[in-house]
């Protein structure tokens, strides 16, 4: 009975503990969501970028005419007769072959969007596998990668790039080839750095101690760490990819017809822009501008988010 | 130093012979030789042109031929698809061009983008900041491809100031518009990595001190501060220039310059594969070189780094 009164503070501090409870605690990853929700900037970019991809997906529904049909009558005459319109519905009026410029923008966000995404994929899976090995195995087998990786990074990657697609013919799967070649690189080397550090900390020292097996540690303790580190990398690669692929066929090297790109859009845009048909240039930069910038944002955020020295 | 240099280089060679190899095993491994045409040639007649280009030789011995042709004569050989061009004609032709915009960019993009970082960073939070953090992120979405066109729009245009093309002997209203489409978005990433090592350094311990002991602010920033924030600046020089190099493929094909970026792009369209080996090769040597002497530079001025 006596020894309750010998702690006045037990009631209190028994009291706290029940409050503790409740408050179940916070993983990072939670943490990181209310942080990346608080930040405006990407906030906004992530709801534009969202209509970006509804845009891709569900525009083509939303208009009569399709991304090939020709319109013989404007050919000849588009700067009269091919301005934007939302009475004949071609919202975003005629491109230089006579073709809806709406629908070629859709088809031009579909493959510009999935060059982005799919090729940092590539590169995500990839360069995290090839890093990952590279800084748990360390010694030999880990500075022979990396001397690969760092001539590999030191070639001049365009050349070899633009070179790959005149020798085996300019196709999407050539682009996504010759973009996924190098995009890893970087990659890899984030990763590796990452693992190494990772590898050093105490509570893999503890997780070894108290002996859990070697995969559970790389699933439970290792990946998760990672994870962080690869999805900023990711969401910036992404933009960096569809940069990418807009030089290229900004040259007219890259996606052909009837295919498009934003970049094969832009480049036929500058070309009549002398004509007066500016709208042909408009629409595609502004979706590309905004696009990239969008995720530039998001990027930002999520570093901003994710980074546990921010706190 | 030296040992640094060595291993430097010992890097930097493997590298060329890479570029190098893989150039070579994709032309020659490209479909249809320069000399397919729609209209086919008479056997003989090709047989004749193969022999005279070297193109019956085994592989390894035109390799060693190209190779030692640039080496001891800096001869690139002939162009395929002009006859009477060498790739050498097209060099000189076209990279004094690329060199001098080339040149002018990238002194823009080092000077004014570290200036304005480290204007920025001195008025940190002042409406001087303000702009040049606004600079830096709308430049970041413009890519050259994008920037080039907004400024024929405007100023040649709209506005009717400058020439919308062509390059005139290089004289000056020529020359903006190339310079600055392709400078801006490095001189942007510039000045945000000045801006951010700048303020990064003025917090430290070491300029406390100096201001402590009475240094005047001009002496503080230029003897003191300036040495370890352009740090990250010489370290993005390596990319810079080579997006300066790839970006004379945009400015060419939109202002019309002529220069070495509008003959590759043409020789990968008419796949004269000669053409597009000799600028890769030279280019591509530019760029392992330059790479290599910006990270002695680097480890010159970083004292962190052991040589």
């Amino acid at each position: 009975m006596t020894n309750i009164s010998l702690n006045p503070q037990q009631p209190k501090t028994a009291a706290m503990a029940e409050r503790m409870a409740e408050v179940s605690g916070r993983s990072l990853w939670a943490d990181a969501r209310t942080r990346f929700l608080r930040n405006k900037a990407a906030m906004v970019s992530l709801v534009v970028l969202i209509l970006v991809a509804l845009f891709a997906f569900f525009g083509q529904y939303l208009t009569p005419w399709d991304n090939e049909t020709i319109d013989w009558n404007v050919l000849g005459n588009t700067k009269e007769l091919g301005r934007p319109s939302l009475a004949n519905g071609h919202y975003f009026g005629f491109g230089e072959s006579g073709r809806d410029l709406y629908s070629r923008v859709v088809q031009g966000t579909q493959i510009s969007l999935m060059v982005g995404v799919v090729g940092a994929a590539i590169a995500v899976i990839v360069g995290t596998i090839y890093g990952a090995v590279a800084g748990f195995v360390g010694g030999r087998v880990d500075s022979a990668m990396m001397r690969f990786v760092d001539i590999a990074m030191s070639i001049p990657y365009m050349f070899v790039l633009i070179l790959l697609l005149v020798v085996f013919g300019r196709s999407i799967v050539m682009l996504f080839v010759g973009i996924g070649l190098t995009a890893w690189l970087d990659m890899s080397r984030i990763v590796r750095g990452q693992t190494l550090s990772i590898k050093n900390k105490e509570y893999i020292e503890a997780a070894v101690a108290t002996g859990v097996p070697t995969f559970t540690i790389i699933r439970r303790h290792i990946v998760p760490n990672l994870l962080g580190v690869v999805a900023v990398y990711a969401t910036l690669l992404v933009p960096s990819m569809i940069l990418t692929e807009s030089f290229i066929s900004f040259l007219g090297l890259g996606v052909q017809e009837p295919l498009t790109s934003w970049g094969a859009l832009i480049s036929e845009g500058v070309k009549t822009m002398n004509y007066g048909m500016l709208w042909q240039l408009f629409f595609p930069l502004t979706f590309f501008v905004i696009t990239i910038f969008a995720f530039f944002f998001i990027g930002d955020g999520l570093r901003d988010a994710l980074d546990p020295k921010d706190r | 130093m030296f040992s640094f240099v060595a291993r430097r280089i010992a890097v930097a060679i493997p590298t060329l012979l890479v570029l190098l190899v893989i150039s070579f095993l994709l032309m020659q491994t490209a479909p249809g030789g320069p000399f397919t045409s729609e209209k086919p040639l008479p056997a003989q007649v090709l047989a004749n042109i193969e022999a005279k280009y070297g193109l019956n030789d085994p592989m390894w011995k035109q390799f060693t031929n190209y190779i030692t042709g640039i080496v001891t004569a800096f001869d690139f050989g002939p162009s395929y698809r002009y006859k009477d061009r060498t790739v050498n004609d097209i060099i000189a032709q076209g990279f004094p061009v690329t060199l001098t915009y080339g040149t002018i960019s990238f002194i823009v993009a080092v000077f004014v983008g570290g200036l304005l970082g480290i204007a920025a960073a001195i008025k940190h939070n002042s409406w001087l900041d303000y702009i040049a953090v606004g600079i830096t992120i709308g430049a970041q979405v413009l890519p050259n491809f994008v920037m080039a066109p907004i400024l024929l729009l405007i100023f040649t245009l709209w506005l009717g100031w400058l020439p919308g093309g062509g390059w005139n002997g290089g004289q000056w209203n020529y020359l903006i518009m190339p310079v600055i489409a392709l400078s801006t978005s490095y001189m942007a990433s510039i000045a945000r990595l000045t801006r951010s090592s700048m303020l990064e350094v003025l917090r430290s311990n070491f300029i406390r001190t100096a201001r402590a002991k009475g240094l005047p602010n001009r002496v503080i920033i230029w003897r003191h501060a300036l040495k370890p924030s352009i740090l990250p600046v010489v370290s993005y020089l390596g990319p810079a220039f080579v997006g300066m190099v790839t970006g004379s493929f945009i400015i060419d094909s939109i202002f019309s310059t002529g220069g070495i970026g509008f003959f590759y792009v043409n020789a990968a369209f008419n796949r004269d594969y000669a053409v597009m080996m000799g600028l890769t090769i030279l280019l591509g040597t530019m760029t392992i070189a330059f790479n290599m002497v910006v990270d002695i530079l680097y480890a010159w001025i970083d004292p962190k780094i052991r040589l």
